[in-house]
C-alpha cells in the first residue's frame, strides 16, 4: 500500500527553483532512502512533504489523501512527523520537554507514558539527561533526540532529514540501527542522507536526487553495487 | 535636591513606586508575550490599556455604582470592572491581531511595515476614542480627563512610624504579583504554554510538532491584553482618572519597563515595572515630578549600556522555571 507520493513536485525559493518536478513514492513498512550530493534539493523535498514550505506545483499525497494545501501542523496530525536537519531541537527547553513537544497534540495519556518509555529505551542517554536542556547537550545527544521527540507523535510515516550529520562514525552506526529498529516496530520511515553507503545498506529502496529531479531509483542492495552510484557517492572508483 | 524628604518619608515613597511599578509590569507582560512570539513591538498596546479605562467606567454606570453607593453595588461594580475590563482589553487586542496583522504576516511582510502598522493602530483607536465619546455621550466626554468614582475608599491599613501603607496600594500590588505568578505558571508549566514557547524558539520546528502557529498568536495577544485589562482596573481604583490618550504615556513606561528588565522575559517585565516605578517616585522626589520620566529614561540608557539585554536578559524563548 502507498503511504506516500509525490507527484511532479515543483518548489521555488524565490525565483531559484529548488525541485524540478519530483516524483516518489513511500510505500507502508519501508525504510526509503534519498541520497544525493550537496544542495541536490534533499532537505527542500522533506520541507515539502512535511509542510514547511509550499509548492509552486505538483501534488502530494499522505494515505490517500491530498495534503498540498495542508499546513505542517495539519499534517503532523495526519500522522507524519519530520525530525528537521541540523536537529532543529528546542534549545532553550529540557529533553523532558522537548518530547512533550512531540506529543503535543496527543491526548491519549497512557499510550503518550508508554511511548515515553519507548524512546527512553531506544535512547538511554535521553534519561539520563531528561531534566537538561537540551541546547547544552552534545551533537549525537541532540540528533537522538529529535528522533526520539518525532517517535513521540507516533507518526505512521517518520522523516529523517540527515542523522547522521555532523556524527562520529561510531554514532553513526548506532543511530541507522536504531532507525532500522523503529523500522521494525511499525514506522515507515524516509530518510535523506548525505552518508549514501549507510543509508543504503538500511533501505528497502532508494532514489538518487541530483539538482532538484530523482535521477536513479532502485533497491538499495542494488544501488549500493551500481558503478555510477558506487563511483560518485560512495567514493570508490 | 530634597534628601531629608526622601530619608523621611522613605517608605511611604518606595511603596508608591512600587504600586506604579506593579502596574506598568502588568502592562509590559503584553510588550514582552508578543516581541517573544513575533518580534514585534505592538504599540497599540498603549491603547489595548486605555481601552480597558473606559471600560471601567462603563462597567460602573451600568450597575449605577458612584461613591455614595451601597456596599452591595460597589462589591459587584468592582467584579464587574476585574471581569469586563480584561474582557475588553483582549478583544481589542485581538482585534488589532486579526485586522492588521495577520493579514501582513500571510504576505509575509518585512519588520518595518509591521511596526508603522502597529503605531497607525495606536493613533487610530487613541483618535477614534477622542471622538466617538464625544460623538456618543456629548460633554464632559472626549478630549478631557474624565474622573472614575472611587468606589473603594483609601484607608491605611499599615500606619508605623516608617511606612504606611494603604488598601489601594495593596490591592494593586498583590493582584498584580498574582496576576504575574499566574502567567508565568501558564507559560512555563502548562501544554498550551509550551506550544508559546516552542513557537518563540523556532516558529517552523513547533508547527512541525503540529502547534498551531495563529492559535497561538491570538493566545498571546488575548493574555497580554487581558493582563493590560487588569492593569487598567487597577490603575482606575488607585488614580480615579482616564482619558482618551491615556495609554501613551503608560505604554512608553511600560514598554521601557519590559526593556530594562529583557524584552521577550516574562520575569524581567516585573523586575523592570518596579526598579522604573521607584526610580521615578524617588527621582521626582529628590527633584521635581517634572524631572521624573527625564530620571527614567537616563536610568534606562544607562542599564542598557552595561546590560543591553536588560537586568533579567534572557528571552521568552529561552526564560524557564
Amino acid at each position: 500500500m502507498t503511504l506516500l507520493e509525490l507527484e511532479d513536485v515543483v518548489l521555488n525559493y524565490g525565483k531559484i527553483r529548488a525541485l524540478h518536478g519530483l516524483t516518489l513514492s513511500v510505500d507502508a513498512g519501508e525504510v526509503v532512502a534519498l541520497i544525493g550530493a550537496n544542495g541536490a534539493g534533499k532537505t527542500s523535498t522533506m520541507r515539502a512533504i512535511s509542510g514547511v514550505r509550499g509548492l509552486h506545483s505538483g501534488r502530494i499525497v499522505f494515505d490517500g489523501q491530498d495534503v498540498t494545501k495542508l499546513r505542517a501542523d495539519q499534517r503532523l496530525r495526519k500522522g507524519m512527523c519530520l525530525a528537521p536537519e541540523g536537529r532543529g531541537i528546542f534549545p532553550g527547553m529540557t529533553v523532558q520537554e522537548n518530547l512533550d513537544m512531540g506529543a503535543y497534540t496527543r491526548k491519549d495519556r497512557e499510550a503518550v507514558a508508554s511511548d515515553f518509555e519507548r524512546v527512553f529505551t531506544l535512547f538511554p542517554r535521553l534519561l539520563e539527561r531528561r531534566k537538561q536542556f537540551a541546547g547544552t547537550m552534545s551533537g549525537g545527544e541532540q540528533q537522538m533526540l529529535a528522533i526520539g521527540r518525532s517517535l513521540m507523535s507516533r507518526p505512521r510515516l517518520l522523516l529523517l532529514d540527515e542523522p547522521s550529520m555532523g556524527l562520529a562514525p561510531m554514532l553513526i552506526k548506532q543511530i541507522f540501527s536504531i532507525i532500522s529498529e523503529i523500522n521494525q516496530q511499525g514506522t515507515t520511515v524516509l530518510v535523506v542522507e548525505q552518508n549514501a553507503k549507510q543509508a543504503l545498506s538500511l533501505a528497502d529502496r532508494a532514489y538518487v536526487l541530483e539538482t532538484g529531479s530523482i535521477v536513479k531509483s532502485g533497491t538499495g542492495a542494488a544501488l549500493l553495487n551500481d558503478p555510477s552510484i558506487r563511483e560518485a557517492y560512495l567514493g570508490v572508483a | 535636591m530634597n534628601f531629608h524628604e526622601l530619608f523621611a518619608h522613605f517608605g511611604d515613597i518606595t511603596v508608591d513606586g512600587l504600586t506604579k511599578g506593579s502596574i506598568y509590569a502588568l502592562v509590559a507582560l503584553g510588550y514582552t508575550l508578543v516581541y517573544g512570539v513575533l518580534k514585534l513591538i505592538n504599540f497599540a498596546h498603549s491603547e489595548v490599556f486605555m481601552v480597558g479605562t473606559w471600560t471601567v467606567l462603563g462597567a460602573y454606570s451600568l450597575v449605577g455604582a458612584d461613591e455614595g453607593s451601597g456596599v452591595g453595588i460597589l462589591i459587584i461594580a468592582t467584579v464587574l470592572g476585574f471581569l469586563l475590563a480584561p474582557l475588553a482589553s483582549a478583544g481589542t487586542a485581538l482585534a488589532v491581531e486579526r485586522i492588521a496583522y495577520r493579514p501582513l504576516r500571510r504576505k509575509n511582510a518585512p519588520p518595518l511595515i509591521f511596526l508603522i502598522t502597529a503605531i497607525g493602530c495606536s493613533l487610530v483607536l487613541t483618535e477614534t476614542f477622542g471622538q466617538a465619546l464625544h460623538a456618543i455621550f456629548g460633554p464632559p466626554f472626549g478630549r478631557a480627563a474624565v474622573s472614575i468614582p472611587s468606589l473603594i475608599p483609601e484607608k491605611e491599613w499599615v500606619n508605623l512610624s516608617w511606612i504606611a501603607i494603604s488598601n489601594t496600594q495593596i490591592l494593586v500590588i498583590v493582584a498584580a504579583i498574582v496576576m504575574m505568578v499566574a502567567l508565568d505558571a501558564f507559560v512555563n508549566r502548562s501544554r498550551l504554554g509550551r506550544g508559546v514557547r516552542a513557537v518563540a524558539q523556532d516558529p517552523d520546528t513547533a508547527a512541525l510538532m503540529g502547534v498551531n502557529q495563529d492559535r497561538v498568536i491570538m493566545l498571546i495577544f488575548v493574555l497580554g491584553g487581558a493582563m493590560a485589562g487588569i492593569a487598567a482596573m487597577l490603575y482606575t481604583i488607585r488614580y480615579d482618572i482616564t482619558k482618551f490618550d491615556i495609554g501613551f504615556l503608560i505604554g512608553v513606561k511600560a514598554f521601557t519597563a519590559a526593556v530594562l528588565g529583557g524584552i521577550g522575559n516574562l520575569r524581567g517585565a516585573l523586575v523592570g515595572g518596579l526598579v522604573l516605578g521607584v526610580v521615578e517616585v524617588y527621582s521626582s522626589t529628590l527633584f521635581s515630578s517634572n524631572w521624573e520620566d527625564v530620571t527614567a529614561f537616563v536610568v534606562l540608557v544607562l542599564v542598557l549600556m552595561f546590560r543591553p539585554t536588560g537586568i533579567l536578559g534572557e528571552s521568552l524563548a529561552k526564560a524557564r522555571a
